[in-house]
């Protein structure tokens, strides 16, 4: 075992004292030390290993599976490009390159001096005001070519992130309409007092009344939820919230927890009454770190305010707290069992279901995993009760939902509609004209052209986790499809063979098509790893994760025929690309360097 | 009365509790797997097992069997998804089978013959993998390795020694040992472990005994590997 300087030793075991040597805290673990030195050395994960008392291989693997964790040196700067479709919409290709040059290092590769890396990161959630980017886990919209000279000098002078304008960390909210839930004003506590008075059956009555479905994406019924949990068998019962908005194009959750926290914890202390649980997680996405202190400041004033803790509101036995997760850049964690083995300090691989979650999550206790959003709802349905709720919306779809508007329109930003509310009508209030295409829900939501534009968003028409991604007339929708399978690809745990290697073969075909080498032959095999990612994935990642593809390919196939070059077969081994090499090498990229103009002289 | 359900049209009994895959296999039908193995839980990862229950995909090896169910398995369809994800199991790694010690006892090339896998299809990853000789009597050659994780849950559950873990996520996944140097030779691995024995595929090698029993003579030469699953499963 190499040793480790005793500073950094000491830190460390600061950090596996504060977390009590708890297995379960690996993950949070890794974060807090990988602070120390910027990255995870080798020694630092073997120490970690003997104060868990775990294998070593263990951690490593932990380790491994997060994007934000790194077991190799990476730049005391470590700026993360956010690579959302939208973010390149807006250029942060050529910003990322203007950064490389002024800092004189290539994207993914750490400067010699160890002082910066650049690289890109699936999308931040910042949509609304991109192109983005984080820098050592601090957010930054509204990136241009003067913020980036800017970002360049001061990381030149080694500055202080502590002491870069304030204005560049200056998240904005943009809430553009306001509902039932935006435009509540409550106090902390009174929708918890609501609920407390109808005692738990009374309450989860109301939520049975409220006819309220997850907010995050797959629409299951709150109170089903919450009553399997209830007569789960288990003394110990476990409400997660998932704050792991990972779907690129969503960031409604982050505008919930930036200025509506009280909101969504209260959201957790009502299902905690009507559960029975006393134990509270958020899990938050690594993304969104920089949230962390403001929501740790709200719990405190809430346990202050006998809102947490023991007998709350002077109801004996009523026990429940809230701690905060982080996550570390996996998008895959937000699929439920993945985001419970995460919480557990495991590698984020979803669970074979059944058991689902209601009867055995977190630790094997009965867990409800619910949506920000959804949370932040029950408020609405403690305050004015169930029927009051399921008045607005339409007879499947109770009640309200935020859209997270992003791309080609005037004002992105957060909507909040009732359900029901027709596409067109959206594209209007944004300010979006000449509208080609949205994608509705997410790199795993659907794609809709212009002729569907009068349909609605609801559960049994369009329904979204409420992302809501607007092309225009000059987008190509194969070059929108290929960045969603870019990103699936990075995503995918590796777990099971569809999703492994398909999301991968997937993104080498729509590679080749994209460098010109596409043939009627791809297609086919498109099409046939479309269908086997469909069937025979382990998770919602896989089988989704085929979806920008299918759609585009039914509705805007011209967009790939254009690209085939042959209508039979056309190799993907490209000879001239395989000499990139040797023209780095030799500094060389004159014609006579290059095979195909070499031969077609020849000619 | 015994609860059945159809298998391709013909009935298969089973007992409450009982994967689709067990009941299966007990009636003397194949189905295929690779990740799965009767002494450990059902783990799903490599998905040869796909059946269409009730014209839903499922995990034959995970999924408990019920009643009245009509299960497709042995079709044209569901055996080309089959032979599909043999081929992505194929170019992932590197399968040089000519040269591999396993040749003939590998359940990946066994199956690759029953669902005549004829082509690569696919465009080969050509991942680099570097082998770790550093045991004394174990070679460990990753580039065969199919994320099936059997070493990892023998070593861990049976073993109690944890000497593999995977890493990495996606298609950068990959196996690596219990010790800091990443060594073999650095861990308590031993050759008589569960884990030493239970590759399916390549992986773990046992050093000084290659070709010991001559290619032509080697389980998959003398029976299909369907045959021998349910000649075994029988006995």
């Amino acid at each position: 075992m190499s040793a480790l300087p005793s500073d950094e030793s000491a830190a460390l075991d600061g950090i596996l004292q504060r977390h009590r040597h708890d297995p379960t805290r690996l993950l949070q673990i890794l974060i807090d030390a990988q602070d120390i030195a910027g990255w995870l050395p080798a020694p630092v994960l073997t120490r970690i290993a003997a104060g868990l008392d775990i294998p070593r291989a263990r951690v490593e693997g932990v380790a491994g599976f997060y994007s934000f964790l790194y077991t190799r040196p990476v730049g005391r700067y470590r700026v993360l490009f956010s690579d959302n479709i939208t973010d390149r919409m807006l250029g942060n290709a050529e910003l990322l390159d203007a950064l490389c040059r002024k800092l004189w290092i290539e994207p993914g590769k750490m400067s010699e001096d160890g002082l910066v890396s650049v690289t890109t990161t699936s999308c931040t959630g910042l949509c609304d005001q991109g192109p983005a980017m984080l820098v050592n886990g601090q957010a930054i919209g509204q990136l241009n070519h003067r913020r980036i000279n800017e970002i360049a000098e001061m990381i030149r002078q080694q500055r202080p992130l502590e002491l870069w304008p304030a204005e560049f960390f200056q998240v904005d909210d943009n809430i553009r309409l306001k509902g039932a839930l935006l435009g509540l004003e409550m106090a902390p506590g009174e929708a918890l007092k609501a609920a407390i008075a109808r005692g738990p059956e009374g309450w989860l009555a109301e939520m049975q009344a409220s006819n309220l479905r997850g907010r995050g994406g797959a629409g299951f019924a709150t109170a089903v939820k919450w009553a399997s949990a209830r007569n789960a068998p288990g003394e110990l019962k476990v409400i997660v919230c998932n704050a792991d908005e990972g779907e690129p194009g969503t960031f409604k959750d982050r505008v919930l927890l930036n200025r509506y926290a009280d909101l969504v914890f209260e959201g957790m202390s009502l299902a905690a009454w009507a559960v029975g649980a006393g134990e509270g997680f958020v899990y938050l996405r690594g993304e969104y770190r920089y949230l962390r202190p403001q929501l740790e400041a709200v719990l405190a004033r809430r346990r202050e305010a006998g809102l947490l803790g023991k007998n709350i509101l002077g109801q004996p036995g009523f026990d429940f707290d809230i701690q905060i997760h982080l996550g570390a850049g996996a998008y895959v964690c937000g699929e439920e069992s993945a985001l419970i083995e995460s919480l557990e300090g495991k590698r984020g691989t979803p669970r074979i279901r059944p058991p689902f979650p209601v009867i055995k999550g977190y630790l094997g206790r009965p867990t409800v995993v619910n949506n920000v959003e959804t949370l932040a709802k029950t408020c609405l349905v403690a305050l004015h009760g169930g029927a009051d709720f399921a008045a607005t919306g339409t007879a499947q779809s109770a009640g309200t939902k935020l859209i997270s508007i992003s791309g080609d329109c005037a004002m992105p930003g957060i909507y909040e509609y009732p359900f029901g509310a027709q596409i067109s009508r959206i594209l209007e209030d944004c300010g979006a004209s000449d509208t080609q295409a949205i994608q509705v829900g997410g790199a795993s939501g659907i794609c809709l052209a212009s002729y569907e534009f009068q349909r609605r968003i609801a559960y049994e028409d369009v329904p979204t986790a409420g992302a809501f991604m607007i092309f225009d007339g000059t987008r190509d929708l194969f070059e929108v499809a290929r960045a969603f399978i870019h990103f699936f690809a990075h995503e995918s745990c590796g777990f099971c063979t569809p999703c492994r290697v398909g999301t991968s073969l997937l993104k080498g075909f729509m590679d080749k098509l994209a460098d010109g080498h596409g043939a009627k032959a791809d297609l086919n095999d498109i099409d046939w790893i479309d269908r086997l990612l469909k069937n025979a994935s382990h998770c919602g990642l896989g089988s989704a994760s085929p979806n920008p593809v299918i759609d585009t390919l039914q509705k805007f196939r011209p967009a790939y025929e254009r690209r085939l070059v042959s209508l039979d077969f056309e190799p993907a081994f490209d000879l001239d690309a395989a000499l990139a090499e040797a023209r780095q090498l030799t500094a060389r990229n004159d014609p006579g360097a290059h095979l195909k103009t070499h031969e077609e002289e020849e000619k | 009365m015994t609860k059945q359900f159809l298998l391709d049209g013909l009935p298969v009994p089973f007992e409450d509790g009982q994967t689709v895959l067990e009941a299966a296999r007990a009636a003397g039908h194949y189905i295929p797997s690779l990740c799965w193995h009767q002494d450990f839980p059902p783990h799903g990862s490599c998905k040869l097992c796909v059946v269409k229950a009730a014209g839903r995909h499922v995990s034959a090896c995970a999924t408990p069997a019920k009643e009245g169910w009509e299960v497709e398995s042995n079709t044209p369809e569901i055996n080309g998804e089959r032979r599909g994800l043999l081929q992505m199991l194929l170019v992932e790694g590197n399968h040089f089978c000519p040269s591999c010690e396993k040749s003939g006892n590998c359940e990946l090339q066994a199956l690759g013959y029953e669902y005549e896998v004829l082509t690569p299809r696919f465009r080969h990853f050509f991942p680099e993998r570097p082998v770790d000789a550093s045991h004394p009597d174990v070679l460990l050659d990753f580039n065969r390795c199919i994320f099936c994780e059997l070493c990892v849950r023998a070593s861990r559950d049976i073993d109690g020694k944890s000497v593999f873990a995977l890493t990495g996520r996606g298609i950068d996944k990959h196996l690596v040992v219990n010790a800091e140097s990443g060594r073999l030779a650095d861990t308590d691995f031993a050759k008589t472990d569960r884990a030493a024995n239970i590759c399916p595929v390549g992986v773990i090698l046992h050093k000084r005994v290659g070709f010991a029993v001559p290619i032509g003579e080697r389980t998959f030469d003398l029976a299909t590997i369907s045959e021998k699953t349910l000649k075994e499963g029988s006995s």
